[in-house]
């Protein structure tokens, strides 16, 4: 053994928290679980898709009515012609016609029956028949519920004219021009913006904020713990797991943004397709990532104080789990908070340090101010050392209060 | 408080939820000296190491640790190996004492050459780039024993350093701690195992239900009680019975009683001219364990036996 003595003191507590980044940092990323953390995001992407894909399967089902035809056959077929020469011009506002019965001459038919049953001709089967036409379109008579024959009267009404005759026989061409937004489009799309980054914000802090309270867990479970907080301040060992997992973080939002840049890059898209925020999209990145470190770290502070509390993995889920719930809650404050701007709601969602970021966040997509992000990130920051700070003394005083098993133990021992 | 001393404490209290886990401990411990803390489980040992550790303060009283009235001042001069061992099992064994050595303020490249030193001058050398998790109990113990080490501390305190340790390695553990004191460290450990305290130590303090009874030299507790004699004679009666102290109980053909205040050799004189015909006569000093049992009570001595026989 070298002779060396060691000089007196002992570490700051930045050095010491770097210390035990450091090594955190390193175990983290070459452990399992940041396998996983990467990974991560591609499930909410999974779901996401999937969600979509059955959605629209769903809508087209279900939201694209169609309109069924009982009439003589010279008259339907009149009726569809008019539906073929008007579509082109009405898009949109025209219902998808669909022959549901051609009655022979003194024929009849029950469009109440068929509406029920469905039945009819084999082009109407499996479709979502809103309402029948039947009559003819000099007296055309529309079944269907009061709301479908509120919405369609107009129409058919146009198609019977078309059908006769009656209807326009030119369209004027309208010369367009297109713009790339207007004011409400503007504001809508950074709202949505906003909405998008407070829900990404949300769901990394919370990711983060699960795996720092993991880690500290699997402190106590090494036991390790006596021996930092013998070596160097309580303060310094979570500020370093809280920056060493922030880090970690880093890591992987460095990762999924180069692959969803390359996809939007694959993709031939570009973030001009998107509404920029009012700050800029340079400024709004920065943003995003510096709200989401102070996210993180709020979060993560009060999550290291439960840790302190709790004694096994069971407890410690169990009471994070109400502070999951109200962070989520405080997420929807601050999400409620930005549609109203520049009320009290906003300026409270914007003051309490837990809903701070996410509010801020969508401020800064649609007010292009600057001040009020350095006021709250200094806010924020000095929340996060007085979070930290009665976290650690918590922490102290509850890990270290008992004998050989520390707080591990099951049952009240005295201390030994 | 005077320089020569590596700890002082005075009056330290620790309350946990209105329990007194340590009510007013007072010790003394010489620089370079080897110091057990002897006492049962619960005793207050475990909380009094932390208060002179500064790991959680005294609610009330003074301490003064290398010097520092603030034990975390210093903490790069003190070793610490607590009773719950713990390190992380991913890591590599010479990593370990670096990462342990960092704490204390080691860079991590001298860490890493000095762990592997200490790893292979300790025997240790085929464990280098073994994980923890792959080392056994007992060489995971010694791993975290040497990274309490790497930074050359000029205070060494271990809880309960023994626990988990075969009769080798206790071996061992001895040598280390002989070799650490004769190097100038103060060594302070507790412990429950009297042999220990009583073969390494040169001073102790006897704590029991969170207070110090005694504190001093092992000399000093064992002359707490009288030597015992033990005499064996020819004669079973005459006059010479007269001169036996009061405490004298016959077991056998033996007579055991403490050794008079006056010394042996007016007993001596007595029984021979009393024609005792002495066979034989010891004097055995008294032990630490009896020590303890007289300074503690019988209550803690016997708390201290059944955690030894466990």
């Amino acid at each position: 053994m070298s002779d060396t003595i060691s000089s007196g003191g002992r570490l700051s507590t930045l050095a010491a928290a770097f210390v035990v980044a450091r090594r955190d940092f390193v175990a983290s990323l070459w452990s399992r679980s940041f396998f996983f953390f990467l990974l991560g995001p591609l499930f909410p992407v999974l779901v996401g898709g999937l969600a979509g894909s059955v959605g629209n399967k769903v809508e087209q089902a279900s939201a694209q009515p169609v309109i069924g035809i009982i009439m003589q056959a010279r008259d339907a077929d009149a009726m569809m012609d008019a539906a073929a020469s008007l579509s082109p011009h009405l898009a949109g506002a025209l219902p998808e016609l669909v022959v549901v019965q051609r009655l022979s001459p003194g024929e009849t038919a029950d469009p109440n029956a068929a509406l029920k049953s469905g039945m009819g001709a084999a082009q109407a089967k499996d479709r979502n028949l809103a309402a029948i036409v039947s009559g003819s379109p000099r007296a055309p008579v529309l079944t269907g519920t009061a709301g479908a024959i509120d919405q369609w009267q107009g129409p058919v009404s146009l198609l019977s004219a078309k059908a006769l005759g009656a209807g326009p026989s030119s369209f004027p061409p309208v010369a367009l021009s297109a713009t790339a937004s207007s004011t409400a489009h503007e504001q809508h799309g950074r709202l949505l913006t906003a909405q998008s980054a407070q829900l990404m914000l949300f769901l990394l802090t919370m990711m983060l904020a699960g795996m720092v309270l993991s880690n500290l867990v699997e402190e106590k479970g090494n036991k390790i713990i006596e021996v930092l907080a013998a070596a160097i301040p309580m303060d310094a060992v979570f500020f370093g797991k809280l920056f060493a997992m922030l880090a970690v973080s880093l890591v992987g939002i460095a990762v999924w943004g180069s692959v969803g840049a390359a996809i939007m890059w694959a993709g031939g898209r570009t973030l001009h397709e998107l509404a920029e925020p009012a700050v800029g999209w340079p400024l709004f990145f920065a943003l995003g990532v510096i709200y989401f470190a102070m996210a993180y770290l709020l979060l993560g502070s009060l999550f290291l104080s439960i840790g302190s509390l709790a004694t096994t993995v069971r407890e410690v889920q169990m009471m994070s789990m109400p502070v999951t719930m109200a962070q989520l809650l405080l997420m929807f404050f601050a999400t409620y908070a930005m549609t109203q701007p520049g009320s009290k709601i906003e300026l409270a969602a914007s003051v309490f340090p837990l809903s701070s970021p996410y509010a801020m966040m969508a401020r800064a997509a649609v007010n292009a101010d600057i001040w009020p992000h350095l006021a709250a990130l200094g806010w924020q920051g000095l929340c996060v050392v007085l979070f930290v700070r009665g976290g650690a003394r918590l922490f102290r005083a509850r890990v270290m209060k008992s004998g050989p098993s520390g707080a591990a133990k099951p049952k009240r021992k005295q201390p030994g | 408080m005077t320089g020569k001393l590596a700890i002082e404490a005075r009056g330290l209290v620790k309350r946990f939820d209105g329990f007194t886990a340590v009510d007013g401990v007072d010790l003394s411990v010489p620089q370079g000296a080897i110091y057990g803390i002897l006492g049962p489980n619960g005793a207050g040992k475990t909380t009094t190491l932390r208060m002179l550790l500064g790991i959680i303060d005294p609610d009330a009283g003074v301490r003064r640790v290398l010097g520092a009235e603030n034990p975390q001042d210093v903490a790069r001069l003190i070793g610490y190996l607590p009773e719950e061992r713990g390190l992380y099992p991913a890591m590599k064994a010479y990593e370990a004492i670096a990462f342990l050595g960092a704490l204390r303020g080691v860079p991590l490249a001298e860490g890493r050459r000095r762990g592997k030193e200490l790893l292979e001058e300790h025997g240790l050398g085929y464990a280098i780039d073994r994980q923890i998790r792959q080392l056994s109990k007992g060489m995971a113990q010694q791993v975290q024993l040497l990274g309490t080490l790497v930074h050359n501390p000029r205070l060494v305190v271990f809880d309960e350093p023994f626990s988990g340790l075969d009769a080798l390695n206790q071996g061992r553990l001895e040598r280390m701690i002989r070799g650490l004191a004769a190097k100038g460290t103060t060594v302070i450990f507790s412990t429950h195992v009297i042999a220990h305290a009583e073969r390494l130590c040169d001073e102790v303090a006897i704590i029991a239900g969170g207070k110090v009874p005694f504190a001093g030299s092992v000399d000093v507790a064992r002359d707490r009680i009288p030597a015992q004699v033990r005499l064996e004679t020819r004669s079973v009666e005459g006059p010479w019975r007269a001169a036996l102290p009061a405490d004298a109980r016959r077991e056998g053909q033996y007579w055991n009683f403490s050794l008079p205040e006056t010394g042996i050799e007016p007993l001596l004189r007595a029984l021979i001219a009393g024609e005792a015909g002495i066979l034989s006569l010891s004097i055995e000093r008294a032990g630490l364990h009896d020590a303890f049992v007289a300074i503690a009570g019988e209550a803690a001595a016997k708390a201290l036996t059944e955690e030894e026989q466990r």
